[in-house]
């Protein structure tokens, strides 16, 4: 299975998780958000932007419990809620948001 | 919550070379995600799994250290580290990366969560978890 970008392909697993981390381009974020059913905007990049930086940070993909309570830390707490970011990804910001962002299934998420 | 158990992730090997240390590690966050009182410990190699400067390019393994900073996020707030394992081997509280948590009743002031402690007191903190998984 994979997603096509530009005429290249790139992997992913059944579930839509990239296969290779490197493979990932802001281009292919927006192709994953397609195929979520999720439009790309100024909010929903800030939290894919913040999901990658904490990713490079402590090499893990946060539960969705610390993604929240991460974000209104340096977000605010008008972002930092459930209801915000659930708005933004309907299915769960932190599976679905970490799928746009390339990397992998939130550790802890079933 | 009244049924909230103590669990004692028990770590005794070298980071890398084996898949203990980086499953316990995923055990611990998955375990600490449903709300239960977490702790770690260090002995004997296990110590290495926390030391600075950790470079995995020539083994081809991840370097997961950095994910161990990520623990305060995940309200665990004790790793214990016992002081004979590190002496045995040649290292100090120095040689340690840093870990902190924020406290919760002292204004979310970060505090360390890396607690270096006697082999007596380790044997006190075995003995008070419910649980104890050992790695």
């Amino acid at each position: 299975m994979a997603y096509e970008v530009n005429g290249q392909t790139v992997e992913h697993d059944e579930e839509g998780y990239i296969t290779n981390l490197s493979d990932w381009t802001p281009e292919l974020a927006e192709v994953i958000a397609k195929a979520e059913d999720i439009e790309m905007d100024d909010e929903r990049w800030e939290v894919v932007n913040f999901l990658r930086e904490y990713y490079d940070e402590y090499q893990i993909a946060p539960a969705v419990r610390v993604l929240i309570k991460s974000v209104k830390k340096t977000m605010g707490p008008e972002k930092g809620n459930n209801k915000y970011m659930y708005e933004l990804f309907p299915y769960g910001p932190a599976k679905q948001a970490c799928k746009i962002a390339g990397l992998p299934k939130p550790t802890g998420c079933v | 919550m009244s049924d909230v158990k103590k669990f004692l992730y028990l770590n005794r090997r070298a980071p890398y070379g084996t898949i203990y240390a980086l499953e316990s590690l995923e055990v611990v966050l998955i375990g600490a995600a449903f709300e239960q009182d977490v702790s770690l410990a260090f002995v004997d190699d296990g110590v290495f799994q926390l030391t600075k400067g950790q470079n995995t390019d020539g083994i081809g393994m991840k370097n997961f250290s950095p994910t161990f900073r990520a623990l305060g996020d995940y309200d665990v707030q004790k790793l214990f580290v016992e002081r004979e394992s590190l002496e045995e081997r040649g290292l100090s509280e120095d040689d340690l990366i840093e870990v902190v948590y924020e406290d919760e009743d002292d204004d979310w002031e970060e505090k360390p969560a890396i607690r270096v402690i006697s082999r007596a007191e380790m044997a006190d903190v075995m003995a008070d978890a419910d649980v104890v998984l050992s790695f």
